[in-house]
């Protein structure tokens, strides 16, 4: 019997601080099996995995691996055992090729020979189904490749447990089915798995079993075949939620802002939009979706200014009517519609224009991670008031709202935001450029990493700016979500929009076809 | 060939091979991610420690040992400079302190370290008031007997003293340890992604203690082979050896963190650096301005590399910044 068990963790506790993340949970992990784990942000599965990858040391802990007591004080103690982790920020050097990141830190006999490596990599590549090219620079890799050469790392090392970190946040559907077709291959050839992941549909779809953490304690545990996402949510947040977005279908829509041939460069000279066109309504929600590095990042910049476009490009912006109820807000604008390019960030700003945009790491854009939540808003705010001091009192009030509305969990409004977990971090975000009453709201990732319960949070302030009369533009990669929260899609690829449906009648695969419709093209330019 | 070109040759050798030594320790260093800008102090450390380490040698023995006296030198100079070195890992590493500022007062700290004995030494050799390590400095400076008569061929190649050929030597090892060795990838990751490196397994804090210390040794010889072979076994309170400590700095970014371009690059250098000798009818103020060649060339590479933008050839990716495993 003591075979079932791959790993056992009893009455684990950690403390950050004053902070405890993880609050005497016990887990079992059992071999041939594929694991869930669920919580909502800073529930502490992040910290609790990174445990078991000698990444963290608990404070009080018990672990046995395959039955003995073990101490795992590094990640060298981890690969004895036999755990492998794969990390939601991949853990690779860039300027190395995928045979050298893996055998990185080993201890083999012998001298270093990448052409032996090459020819085992290939060999594990094949039992399970991966490709892989080992010479390739990892700076060269989309992000499905990076995470492929994560896996093969931790195989190659001989592990048998493996720990993945939210492998889907990244993907798009076809990659996220070959990433789960490899897992079914893995838990048929015995090994033990663990997979962290905010997306139900994925829970139920690839695990066995389902842990659930809620605010570091453990909750319990389902077998997936006895439950269902609804469940699974109240389990979660503690108390019945409801899943379903609401989608209102606002009668009076009014052209906002007008995209015109917006073409655009890269600092290498590399087309990063070509030649866009779409026009986005006040009182709708247009969702852009495309895989990561589409040129989604390089469209909400040269909107909000942050970019120079091509010459012939236009970005038109018309400002809301006078009887319309966010009219009046900011600086009044030409009722014909006025060009945005060429204008200066804060001058967009200052119009109404507003953007969120949560980058992979989420301290990169809109927030100083050394700061606290108070200070953050001033970044907005500073500017207003008069005389020479600063006005502290309506920021840390704002703070105060955003922290009571999205339930930002921090110990004080000035405890430095970078000191929060990643979902705390992006609330905080999303928080201040909706406070800004903007009505153009651009919105990048919002969600990424976010669990269930703050990321409908998140849409439902998304559909109330909507209902205001705000175009939201909702920049995703869920496409589940786009197809429920969107009125629009626009379908961006290689830079090119692919296509503009509406997500009303859509369907997934619609979506994922137009996703990759010019993907060859766009890897040879 | 002409003599005069012969000579800007030799000069411009010996000039590269003691920035040679600054700079591959650096190197070494930078590789682990520490960026320290102690090396002129480094230097200074490892010249005057080998320099009194072969004055009381030779003070105290009527006959020294030229064997002795090279080797007491070479290790005194090599452990001053490590020293240093692990004062400056023991500031950045274990207590995180901001590496420049650490860098920066350690050049202070050897510079002042180093006058402050040199002129003790100066004092204590009595005389002239200048110090003379002869028996030591000829050690450094013997050459293989024969070669170097070899006419042109010697005078070109054979004319120098050990530790020139013992730079390219380091040099060639270096690359080799860095591009083909296990523990070369492993000190390569660490000062590219340190967490990547932990998470696979790789002692940080030892690799960048061991890099730093090593490299700081390494850069020390510069000063070692700068006092004891350039200016032949005395001691000049001037300020060159700093100026040549931030040469080493500046050979670095030049060689784009390769050792093997470090070879090529000193020499380059020493010639920027003498080439007035060549040119005819310079006065004083006209010799200062080539001096300047040298950092002209560093900063039109550090504009060629960045408009390239070729992933290999940037810095280290974490060079300068302190790595703690539990921050978020």
């Amino acid at each position: 019997m003591e075979n079932t068990y791959a790993i056992q963790m009893k009455h684990v506790t950690k403390r950050f601080g004053k902070v405890v993340a993880n609050d005497d949970v016990s887990l079992d992990i059992k071999r041939g099996e594929i694991l869930s784990l669920l919580g909502e942000n800073g529930s502490g599965k992040t910290t609790l995995m990174n445990m078991l990858a000698g990444i963290y040391f608990p404070d009080e802990v018990e672990i046995l691996v395959n039955g003995t007591p073990v101490t795992i004080a590094s990640p060298k103690d981890a690969f004895a055992c036999g755990i492998g982790m794969i990390h939601q920020h991949f853990k690779l050097v860039d300027i190395f090729t995928a045979a050298e990141n893996i055998v990185l830190g080993l201890h083999e006999e012998g001298k270093l020979d990448l052409k032996a490596v090459s020819a085992r990599i290939t060999d594990i590549c094949q039992r399970y189904g991966f490709v892989i090219d080992p010479n390739k620079k990892v700076y060269n890799m989309s992000v499905s490749e990076k995470q492929t050469v994560e896996i093969v790392k931790v195989l190659y090392r001989g592990a048998d447990i493996l720990i993945l970190d939210e492998p889907t946040a990244v993907l798009t559907p076809q990659e996220t089915d070959r990433l789960f077709d490899v897992m079914r291959n893995m838990k048929a050839d015995g090994k033990a798995m663990v997979i962290i992941t905010h997306k139900l549909n994925e829970v139920m779809e690839v695990s066995d079993r389902v842990a659930v953490l809620r605010k570091g304690r453990y909750i319990g545990d389902v077998a997936t075949a006895d439950t269902n996402p609804q469940k699974l949510t109240d389990m979660m947040v503690g108390h019945a939620v409801t899943l379903n977005i609401d989608r209102p279908l606002v009668e009076k829509r009014h052209l906002r802002l007008e995209v015109r041939d917006l073409t655009v460069r890269t600092g290498e000279g590399v087309k990063a939009l070509d030649g866009v066109s779409f026009q986005a309504f006040g009182g709708e929600i247009l969702g852009i979706a495309g895989i990561s590095g589409s040129g989604q990042k390089e469209l909400l910049e040269s909107i909000a200014g942050l970019r120079a476009a091509e010459p012939g490009s236009h970005v038109i912006y018309h400002p809301p009517a006078p009887d319309e109820p966010i009219a009046g807000q900011h600086v009044p604008v030409d009722r014909a519609g006025e060009e945005l390019l060429g204008k200066t960030p804060r001058q967009i700003h200052s119009i109404g224009v507003s953007m969120a945009f949560v980058p992979e790491d989420r301290l990169g854009m809109g927030l100083v991670g050394t700061m606290g939540m108070t200070d953050n808003m001033m970044l907005k705010t500073y500017r207003s008031g008069a005389g020479p001091l600063l006005d502290r009192k309506s920021p840390r009030e704002l703070a105060q709202r955003v922290k009571d509305e999205l339930d930002v969990l921090t110990p004080s409004l000035n405890t430095p935001v970078r000191r929060l977990s990643g979902g705390n971090v992006q609330k905080v975000l999303v928080g201040r450029e909706i406070a800004q009453e903007p009505s153009v709201l651009m919105t990048a990732y919002a969600v990424r990493g976010l669990d269930i319960n703050t990321s409908y949070t998140i849409y439902n302030l998304l559909t109330a700016e909507k209902c205001k009369g705000v175009a939201v533009i909702y920049v995703g990669e869920d496409l589940d979500v786009l197809l429920e929260l969107c009125d629009r899609i626009l379908v961006l690829c290689g830079g090119q929009v692919s296509g503009v449906v509406d997500a009303r009648t859509t369907t997934k695969e619609e979506v994922g076809l137009l996703m990759t419709k010019f993907r060859k093209e766009a890897s040879q330019a | 060939m002409s003599d005069q070109i012969i000579r800007l040759l030799q000069s411009s050798i010996c000039f590269g091979t003691v920035i040679m030594y600054g700079a591959m320790g650096e190197i070494l260093t930078e590789k682990s991610g520490n960026l320290n800008l102690g090396v002129p102090g480094i230097m200074y450390l490892g010249g005057i420690s080998g320099l009194a380490a072969s004055f009381f040698y030779e003070f105290n023995n009527p006959d020294p040992s030229r064997l002795v006296c090279l080797v007491i030198s070479f290790l005194a100079a090599f452990g001053a400079a490590a020293l240093g070195g692990l004062l400056y890992s023991f500031l950045t590493i274990t207590l995180r302190a901001n590496q420049n500022v650490t860098g920066l007062t350690l050049t202070i700290f050897g510079g002042g370290v180093a006058n402050f004995f040199g002129g003790a030494l100066n004092t204590m050799a009595g005389g002239v008031g200048q110090i003379s390590v002869a028996a030591t400095s000829a050690a450094y400076r013997a050459t293989i007997p024969g070669l170097s008569g070899l006419g042109l061929v010697g005078k070109l190649f054979f004319s120098y003293g050990f530790m020139v050929y013992l730079a390219i030597v380091l040099a060639v090892v270096m690359h080799w340890y860095l591009s083909r060795t296990r523990t070369g990838l492993n000190l390569r990751a660490v000062g590219e992604n340190p967490a990547t490196a932990d998470a696979a397994g790789i002692n940080v804090t030892r690799n960048k203690y061991l890099a730093t210390c090593l490299g700081a040794g390494i850069s020390g010889l510069g000063g070692l082979y700068y006092t004891m072979d350039y200016i032949k076994g005395t001691w000049g309170s001037d300020g060159t050896i700093e100026s040549l400590g931030w040469l080493a700095v500046a050979l670095v970014i030049f060689a784009m963190w390769r050792p093997i371009n470090a070879i090529w690059g000193s020499y380059l250098f020493g010639l920027l650096f003498w080439v007035y000798l060549v040119i005819p009818g310079l006065a004083r103020k006209d010799i200062e301005l080539f001096k300047m060649l040298p950092y002209l060339v560093t900063i039109a590479v550090l504009i060629v590399i960045s408009l390239r933008k070729k992933r290999e050839n940037q810095p280290p990716a974490s060079l300068g910044l302190p790595y703690f495993r539990e921050d978020r």
